[in-house]
């Protein structure tokens, strides 16, 4: 893992968020959630403040942030691409395509391109099992998406052709 | 106190309320299998996860099996511990957890004395039925403790001693499901983490999954090698452990079948750490006198408490810890180191060799003996002045593979000058014995009188914490004594707002201390062999002629010879070392 300094201001950052919730060990899930949301993920360097600020172990820290997918080590990329893997999309065809995206993006799942611009990660069911199989790139969601496609919907975001609602994602 | 009554296996039983079945049950003799369940008592240390579930058992009106760890007693429950659905429940869980677990117990470190093979013995596994993907974890090796995942049974035992009992807090579950691992943060190998390397985590693992660094093969060849003078130490609390690993009763004392048996198994000199234990006291109980006398003349600078040093886990954790506070410790280094330092100047002198044809191997009941005498400090040009630290264990496998039989080996003396030692240097191995033995030769240094009764009854004990203040003569010394790195913590955390009461403290990082060593036999959740080696180490005390440190006559002999008096120059070149601050 590449070791990085943390800008003083995400020190402060992660410092109000644990103030917010007392400094107390048992708000350690909710510490976690404000500041994966204020600065998108939780690097190891974060954790250490967090451990540190809430006077517990950094191991502990850490194996909250294992245990719960929700929570990443790694940056999300600028269009975070999420293939659903719920059983609608998985038996019309959900592996091809994910198969597909890490192909054009060369990279694994829980990944991020070294551009920064794309990572790769499933969930399960956004609800639209009627679109499967289903993509979602920030907030847009993709419908009966096939192998084809992929590349395509790629394209988009590489172009610049961005949708608004992708961007704020 | 409110009690219950309740039925297990048809049997009436009281009990109060808050009860376990499982402890209901042992009440009257039925003991429920369990495996990640482990209870240490009068040590406040317990582990029970309910995560096994091998202790289920059957009770009436319940739907599930209930876990009886975790499940407390009721007013009228009617309990079931073997009836034929518990029974299968239990081997169905013991062969799930087998199919994801090494079958490699020929040749595995633990085996033998494994609670995993126990168990699968108890429960006459004959086959898996379940077959499924394994874990495949890397192995990481330490100075100290090797970590081996794949035997992993995730009890959480380790995890509980690292957290609750020693606030060290390396190991923690991480990851989810079939890929939970107990890890220290970030994966990172244990050397680079804050490990002490207390070696409590081996200590209650009921596999193979954490050993010892094995370092029985570089002694033998050492003891083969022709070149090399090998010279052996015993650490207090080997003796009063050793004859477990050969059927004896806990607290069996067997000094002098050990040493017939390192003299058999081809040592050179059989020295004992008991008596660097009494050089440690010589240094140390002069550095608490020097430091009482200046801050009874008023002298704003120094510190007190003075802490003790002879545990290197303890000494690790305020290096991690505590940095702030690295001046307050003694600056005597352990007796292990003692030894090692005066066995390659003042003894290799007399024997007229050199120190690299020297090698000294200390019997420690420790795992972080290893790590302490790997420290670059105590090296002289790369020469480490201990070379090997072999844990108890390591003894007896080494004594079991030469083919001597231990049990009827005759009873044989130490060697002698570094063999001599009083009951001060012997109580070292217990908690509460190192500052006794401080007390006893302060006593009569700082009065000028002999003291009237040398056992000091309210030093002892296997109170986590304790206190007690002993009159020199008119002043009054405030001592305390902490065991388990969680005690240490609150005296520290004391220290370090100012409020400390104590001129004096005592802390081993092992709860028991040294007698409850992560390299001593494996107690398997028995306290009561803890109490039963304190017993026999505070009886060989007793046993000897002399019991005070400035007594050994040896030790008298060196000061003369070589080291000039207590503090000298000379004796803070080879017996005192300093800290480092490891949080950079």
């Amino acid at each position: 893992m590449p070791k990085i300094k943390l800008a003083e201001s995400a020190v402060q950052t992660i410092k109000e968020v644990c103030q917010k919730f007392g400094n107390k060990e048992g708000e350690l899930i909710n510490v976690l959630h404000g500041v994966q949301e204020k600065l998108g993920y939780l690097p190891a360097e974060v954790q250490e403040v967090i451990a540190h600020e809430l006077t517990m172990s950094v191991a502990k820290v850490y194996g909250v942030v294992t245990f719960y997918s929700f929570f990443t080590m790694i940056p999300k990329g600028l269009y975070p691409v999420s293939i659903c893997m719920g059983t609608a999309c998985y038996v019309r065809g959900a592996e091809q395509v994910l198969h597909e995206f890490k192909r054009q993006l060369k990279v694994e799942v829980g990944q991020t391109t070294p551009d920064g611009k794309f990572s790769l990660s499933c969930l399960r069911c956004v609800g639209a099992c009627g679109l499967a199989p289903v993509v979602m790139v920030g907030d847009k969601v993709y419908g009966r998406v096939a192998p084809l496609q992929v590349k395509q919907i790629i394209a988009e975001y590489h172009e610049g052709g961005v949708t608004q609602a992708a961007k704020s994602a | 106190m409110e009690m219950i009554n309740l039925n297990i296996d048809n049997k009436p039983v009281v009990v109060l309320k808050g009860t376990t079945i499982l402890e209901a049950a042992k009440s009257i003799g039925i003991h429920i299998p369990t495996l990640c369940y482990m209870k240490l008592d009068d040590l406040n240390i317990e582990n029970k996860p309910g995560g096994c579930r091998i202790c289920v058992v059957e009770v009436k009106g319940r739907r599930n099996l209930a876990p009886a760890c975790c499940t407390e007693a009721t007013d009228g429950m009617e309990v079931s511990t073997h009836t034929i659905r518990a029974v299968n429940a239990r081997r169905t869980v013991l062969e799930l957890i087998l199919s994801d677990h090494p079958s490699d117990c020929l040749v595995c470190a633990k085996s033998g004395n494994c609670d995993l093979q126990n168990m699968a013995h108890r429960l006459g596994i004959r086959e898996i039925h379940y077959k499924g993907e394994q874990s495949t974890y890397r192995e990481d090796t330490s100075p100290a403790i090797i970590r081996e995942l794949n035997k992993c049974i995730l009890c959480r035992r380790c995890e509980m001693m690292c957290n609750d009992v020693q606030t060290v807090g390396v190991l923690s579950a991480i990851n989810r499901g079939f890929n939970s691992v107990v890890s220290p943060a970030f994966e990172m190998n244990l050397d680079h983490s804050v490990c002490t390397y207390c070696g409590q985590c081996v200590a209650v693992c009921p596999t193979g999954a954490l050993t010892e660094v094995d370092q029985t093969g570089a002694v033998v060849r050492a003891l083969y090698d022709p070149t090399k003078t090998v010279i052996v130490q015993t650490a207090p609390a080997v003796r009063a452990a050793l004859g477990e690993e050969f059927d004896m009763d806990a607290g069996t004392l067997v000094t002098g079948k050990m040493v017939a048996a390192l003299r058999r198994l081809g040592f050179d000199y059989i020295f004992d750490t008991d008596f660097s234990a009494d050089l440690t006291i010589m240094e140390e109980g002069t550095e608490l006198l020097n430091r009482l006398k200046r801050h009874i003349e008023g002298d704003p600078t120094v510190k007190l408490p003075i802490l003790t040093s002879c545990c290197p886990a303890w000494v690790k954790f305020f290096e991690h810890y505590f940095p702030d506070m690295k001046e307050i410790p003694s600056t005597a280094r352990s007796p292990q180191q003692m030894f090692g330092s005066v066995a390659k100047t003042y003894f290799a002198e007399k024997l007229g060799i050199k120190r690299e044809d020297m090698v000294v191997v200390s019997i420690m009941p420790c795992l972080a003996k290893k790590y302490e005498c790997g420290r670059d400090e105590f090296s002289v040009n790369g020469n480490p002045d201990v070379d090997y630290a072999l844990t108890t264990r390591e003894l007896a496998a080494l004594i079991k593979v030469s083919n001597i039989k231990f049990n009827s080996l005759p009873s044989e003396e130490f060697d002698k000058p570094m063999g001599e030692s009083t009951g001060a240097g012997v109580i070292f191995g217990t908690t509460g014995g190192v500052i006794e033995a401080a007390v006893r030769t302060a006593y009569e240094l700082y009065t000028g009188k002999e003291l009237p009764k040398v056992e000091f009854e309210e030093l002892r004990g296997m109170e986590g914490l304790r206190k007690a203040t002993i009159d020199f003569n008119g002043l009054p010394i405030n001592i305390g004594i902490a065991h388990g790195l969680g005690n240490a913590r609150k005296l520290l955390e004391e220290i370090r707002s100012g409020n400390s009461w104590f001129h004096a403290i005592e802390i081993m990082s092992c709860p028991g201390g040294c007698i409850g060593g992560g390299g001593q036999p494996y107690h398997h959740g028995n306290a009561q062999i803890l109490q039963k080696r304190q017993v026999a180490i505070y009886r060989e005390d007793s046993n000897k002629t002399l019991r005070k440190s400035h007594q050994n006559p040896d030790i008298i002999k060196l000061y003369e010879e070589f080291l000039g008096k207590p503090m000298s120059h000379k004796a803070h070149q080879l017996l005192h070392t300093v800290y480092f601050d490891r949080t950079k």
